[in-house]
């Protein structure tokens, strides 16, 4: 099963289970990212996650915007890369950068 | 993203149907477009539709400038398919594999004693000949076949029927002599050598392999190798034109 599709099925099973989802998705990527445009990072509302949007290096901050946005109902847009004066908290050890949407669900 | 655009996501995928989603990155407004139609308010915007037709032909994802709106289109495909004829030592290698590469994988042998649910966990396994069985699950572009019976009853019409379609891949195990006498057959049978030249035959890379595993991965990393070009070869010039 495509990775994607993972993240769709966990997603649809934590919304029919009553909780708060937001979907994050890597849209545009620059130099040498580690996750292709179009993964998927799923999030409830405890912060459990499926999927992912890097090789882990950014997740920690985009479950905290899910969080946010699960919360508020507005979709947010992540910029994350090395130029990023966070470098040093979530910077991509691979050099390349990447853009993050994260949308409620439902 | 809406409840209802997810409930749409995943009933495509079941029916294994492609499909983009278009979402304005301002304000998540939506539309889906299938091959044959589209829904959500998005959809009122023909260049919006253009553009994620484009993509959708193209099977990539990416985002785009409609006029002043940003566009992000997510394009889902269904995950390639690969289809094992002979439920024998080496398609027990190669089905776990297919399924780490996220393929979706059946196993199909007539044979009682070989096509067994506890051989191939969490595999679709289908008792039945390779033609019939091909019928009832339709080969499609992201599909690949490959055969391991060494039984020409049973490879034979596999290949035919797989030869008629548009798979991206067929591979056939067995040594050059064996594939040539392969080639002998299927052409009285009707088969061209134009045709014939799509098997893949001796199958796989050619890494020395010797185990039956060792074969999955030379297998597999054909069928990888195959897919990667083609798509890299689809989306290729449709970009440069656009």
């Amino acid at each position: 099963m495509s990775d994607a599709l993972d993240v769709l099925d966990q997603v649809g099973k934590w919304k029919a289970s009553g909780k708060g989802v937001a979907i994050a998705t890597v849209i545009t990527t620059w130099g040498s990212s580690p996750r292709p445009v179009g993964s998927q990072l799923g999030v409830d509302d405890t912060g459990a996650m499926v999927g992912s949007v890097s090789g882990g290096c950014i997740e920690g901050a985009v479950v905290k915007e899910a969080l946010a946005s699960i919360a508020d109902g507005q979709p947010r847009l992540l910029d994350f890369g090395v130029t990023d004066e966070q470098a040093w908290d979530v910077g991509l050890a691979c050099g390349g950068k990447v853009q993050v949407f994260v949308e409620k669900v439902g | 993203m809406k409840s209802e655009t997810l409930a749409a996501l995943q009933d495509a995928r079941t029916r294994r149907q492609a499909l983009a989603l278009a979402t304005r990155l301002s304000d998540a407004a939506e539309a889906l477009i299938y091959s044959d139609r589209t829904e959500g308010p998005l959809a009122s915007d023909p260049a919006v539709v253009a553009a994620a037709r484009r993509a959708l032909g193209i099977g990539r994802s990416e985002t785009v400038e409609v006029g002043a709106q940003r566009i992000f289109l997510n394009v889902y495909v269904p995950p390639p398919r690969l289809i094992i004829v002979g439920a024998v030592h080496i398609a027990q290698s190669l089905a776990p594999m297919a399924s780490l590469l996220d393929f979706d994988v059946t196993v199909v042998d007539p044979r009682r004693a070989f096509a067994t649910d506890s051989r191939f966990p969490g595999v679709k396994v289908m008792q039945e000949w390779a033609d019939d069985a091909f019928e009832k699950m339709g080969l499609d572009v992201s599909t690949a076949v490959v055969t391991l019976t060494h039984d020409p009853k049973l490879d034979d019409p596999a290949l035919e029927a797989a030869l008629k379609s548009d798979v991206f891949y067929i591979g056939a195990l067995g040594s050059r002599r064996t594939h040539a006498k392969r080639k002998e057959r299927l052409a009285e049978a009707g088969i061209t050598d134009e045709q014939f030249a799509r098997i893949h035959g001796p199958v796989g890379l050619d890494i020395g392999a010797r185990s039956p595993a060792e074969i999955a991965v030379s297998i597999m990393g054909q069928i990888v190798e195959v897919r990667a070009r083609r798509l890299d070869a689809l989306a290729g010039p449709k970009v440069v034109a656009a």
